[in-house]
């Protein structure tokens, strides 16, 4: 299968396969809303289907053979034979998801222990009963795909044992139905041909005159004689499509006795029957290098991925030679209203279409990854003994492709939590009056720029007491630490807290919260937490769209510019000494709603200046980074907010600690973008003995800054 | 000119795989979606050969054929069935719309302009 062998043909499959998985998975859900109508079963037959007869053209054996168990079922299904229940449909989406999982193995080329797939087949088995009388065929032909050795015949492809016999005899004629299904019996012996030296004789006596011929009719019976060694299975094989519309007797004729017959001469329909291929045992095929271009109208293309990257990286240069362009005018001094100056800003709105129009190429609907929670959850659900549903909404909204695939390990903790912490038991659920049923809801909407995904779900809601009582054991906060609800939430994002006392099965994966956080954060996303007793819990993760482009606040330390990212700063604020304490070994702490933040400039910490003593004309930044660490910056001046195109500095320089990446300024200067998890970790933390200053009034001038 | 065939299913993978089987011998390929679109281009394009699926959305390969059938043309055209199923039944049916031959998926390059040449005038092609 030269074709098929190519990897082109391969990864389209399996891209195909992931649209037809999608599609399969829709119709099970419909199905299972009772949302379904005539035409869903057919979708996701055909979907199963088209899995299977593409699987096979890659002789993936495996998933062949269970593609096509799952297929008859779902046939059964179609035909009426069976009826949809609700268990059955269950079984069929836990079908649906073995299945991708051998899309998914296949794609690696790995493979899959069988023994799911032998007791899902049982169960099929079980509910739409062993396969009866009528579909043996179909089955025999299911399992013959495994050697790749369909009813076929081999066409006289593969070289046959000589045969004892020097050719045969054959007579021929045809019923009218051979020309009504488009056969042609000189299109026939022509094929004959190709297997050695062909002589035909047509019998024309029953042929009727011209003026009463009916045209539709045969009124011809051939006598051919085929000198060849090919067996007689591949000559009745030409016949193969015709043999219910024709009739035909092959005789052998033995090696020894060669009669040819005297009298025959070819009909003049025949493409030179009397000069034939004597050795063609394969078909003479002309070698054309350009394939015809197929006008199949295509919806998507495939682009490689770098040459997005690359086109991205083009598109960010743009805008900032843009930028520049704009400084470097604005120095010129020219009049309001000139011409330069307008086409400049029509330069500017350009880009920045451009620059989104990039961005959109990368952008994928979270839809596939909110299917794979689905079946996340239904995994969770048949561990705990939970019945969960799981609602989806705004699945359309679009992310950037390695934002999604980043997401996907943060997503599975937070829904399999939703379903093993967030959801009560059955019991519990129907003793508080709740449908016995627990509901996860994914939700994903744009916001100002960003995508909020939400998990939510209709379960006890946290327990705070209960996360206050860990807390206090495992030493994470004193037992007379005041904490508002929030913050007894956020104590779920602390390293090594699980809610749970025995490690389930469940979470027992090492992974806790505060991983989840810090995955998320390193996409520039933040993740907040809501809950209300009784009623569940929500989690809610703000992302950009994108992460080429950082939203930034331009800062200026010591003559230099640097960039922090906005979703670091939690607020802004002017240095009000009443709130700066210096503590033991002269490190100084900013005094901040109960609590004190450690104090840090960032001009001293990159070597730019020694920390300044006042900070009267200073601005201190307070940062928040994945760790729950908090600390103030001191900087000189705050300039604006701005999206600034990130450039790696690992990859055209080197890792810094405390330096997050670069980019490059509208004046063509490169500032350093600021890694506030760097800082942070650089940063002594407050000793656990200073004194906490208890202040009732908000803090100097206080600006939010997002 | 060479060979023209119509190759209608709705895998994508299923009609790029026949494209470049069938593009790699000279013949001109044109694609078809289901068997709505098939007719369509079956219609304009007036195919030497059509290659047809079975199960496909919005019109089945039989549904196709038969209304294949139905177009007067100063020829029958050869329309080849693409099945996973070698079923009996199932050629019976096909027959029975008007097909005038099969092929069982997967299919192999070289039995499949084999099952064309067995159906084509590929010698009046030129």
């Amino acid at each position: 299968m030269s074709a098929a062998g190519t990897d082109d043909f391969r990864s389209s499959f399996f891209e195909e396969c992931e649209e037809l998985l999608e599609a399969m998975h829709d119709g099970f859900g419909l199905m299972i809303d009772g949302l379904g109508d005539k035409e869903t079963i057919h979708v996701v037959f055909r979907a199963v289907h088209s899995i299977k007869g593409g699987a096979g053209a890659f002789g993936l054996t495996a998933l062949v053979a269970f593609a096509h168990h799952f297929e008859t079922a779902l046939d059964r299904v179609r035909s009426g034979a069976v009826t949809a229940s609700p268990d059955l449909l269950l079984l069929c989406q836990r079908c649906g998801d073995h299945l991708s999982d051998l899309v998914a193995t296949a794609r690696e080329g790995k493979d899959l222990d069988p023994a799911p797939a032998i007791s899902l087949g049982d169960q099929l088995d079980a509910v739409i009963g062993p396969p009866v009388a009528a579909e043996a065929q179909t089955d025999a032909a299911a399992d013959a795909f495994e050697p790749l050795s369909l009813d076929l015949g081999d066409f006289g492809m593969v070289p046959d044992a000589p045969a004892e016999v020097s050719g045969y005899q054959l007579k021929f004629s045809a019923e009218p139905e051979l020309f009504s299904s488009g056969n042609e019996p000189a299109l026939l012996i022509r094929a004959l041909a190709r297997f050695g030296t062909c002589s035909v004789k047509a019998h024309v006596a029953d042929v009727p005159p011209l003026a009463q011929l009916d045209p539709s009719m045969s009124f011809i019976t051939w006598d051919i004689n085929l000198e060849t060694d090919a067996s007689e299975d591949v000559i009745r094989d030409v016949f193969d499509f015709v043999t219910d519309c024709a009739h035909l007797t092959v005789s052998a004729l033995p090696i020894m006795a060669q009669p040819p017959l005297p009298d025959l001469a070819p009909p003049p329909s025949l493409p030179s029957p009397s000069n034939p291929v004597v050795e063609a045992p394969k078909p003479k095929v002309e070698s054309a290098p350009q394939p015809a271009a197929p006008t199949a109208s295509l919806q998507t293309i495939r682009v490689d991925f770098e040459r997005v990257d690359k086109l991205i990286n083009l598109v960010g240069e743009l805008v900032i030679k843009e930028a520049m362009l704009t400084q470097a005018v604005g120095t010129i001094d020219l009049p309001t209203g000139h011409d330069v100056l307008q086409e400049i800003e029509g330069l500017k709105q350009l880009a920045g279409e451009i620059q989104e129009g990039v961005m959109a190429i990368r952008a994928q609907p979270v839809k596939p990854l909110f299917q794979r929670m689905a079946r996340t959850i239904r995994d969770a659900g048949t561990m705990t003994g939970k019945r969960v549903k799981l609602v989806m909404k705004g699945e359309a909204a679009e992310v950037d492709k390695t934002v999604l695939e980043r997401l996907v390990d943060p997503l599975n903790h937070m829904v399999r939590n939703a379903v093993d912490h967030g959801l009560e038991t059955t019991e519990d659920r129907l003793a508080a009056g709740k449908p016995a049923e627990g509901t996860v809801t994914l939700s994903a909407a744009h916001r100002s720029g960003r995508v909020v995904i939400e998990i939510s779900d209709d379960g006890g809601g946290i327990n705070r007491e209960k996360v206050r009582e860990i807390a206090i054991e495992r030493g994470l906060v004193t037992p007379d630490t005041p904490l508002t609800p929030s913050e007894i939430d956020a104590l779920l994002f602390m390293p090594g807290f699980s809610l749970k006392d025995e490690v389930s099965e469940l979470s027992g994966r090492g992974v806790g919260l505060d991983v989840v956080r810090n995955e998320i954060s390193s996409l520039g996303g933040r993740l907040a937490i809501s809950s209300e007793m009784g009623q569940g819990t929500v989690f809610s993760i703000s992302l950009p769209l994108t992460l080429a482009v950082l939203e930034g606040m331009i800062v200026v330390v010591a003559g230099q510019t640097m960039v922090i990212p906005i979703t670091a700063i939690q607020e802004t604020l002017h240095p009000d000494s009443a709130h700066i304490h210096t503590i033991g070994s002269g490190s100084r702490v900013l005094s901040i709603r109960n609590t004190l933040v450690p104090v840090a400039d960032l001009g001293a910490m990159f070597g730019f200046r020694k920390e300044p003593s006042d900070l009267e004309d200073h601005v201190l930044l307070v940062v928040e980074t994945e760790a729950e660490r908090r600390c103030a910056l001191i900087v000189d001046a705050l300039h604006d907010q701005r999206q600034v195109v990130i450039k790696s500095l690992e990859t055209n320089y080197a890792q810094i600690s405390g330096i997050a990446a670069a980019t490059i300024l509208g004046d063509g200067r490169i500032a350093l973008i600021v890694d506030p998890e760097g800082i942070a970790a650089g940063v002594a933390p407050v000793p656990a003995n200073a004194d906490p200053i208890t202040h009732t009034a908000d803090e100097g001038e206080l600006h939010v800054a997002n | 000119m060479s060979l023209s065939v119509l190759a209608i299913d709705d895998s994508k993978t299923m009609r790029s795989l026949l494209s470049s089987a069938l593009g790699r011998v000279g013949y001109s390929v044109e694609l078809a979606e289901d068997g709505n679109d098939g007719l369509e281009r079956f219609t304009n394009s007036d195919p030497d050969v059509v290659i047809t699926d079975i199960n496909m959305p919005n019109l089945d390969g039989f549904g196709f054929i038969e209304a294949a059938r139905k177009l007067t043309r100063d020829r029958v055209v050869p329309i080849l069935v693409l099945t996973t199923e070698s079923a009996p039944e199932l050629r019976a049916r096909a027959r029975s719309a008007g097909a005038t031959g099969w092929i069982v998926k997967p299919f192999d390059d070289e039995k499949l302009i084999w099952a064309i040449e067995r159906v084509a005038d590929t010698k009046g092609q030129g």
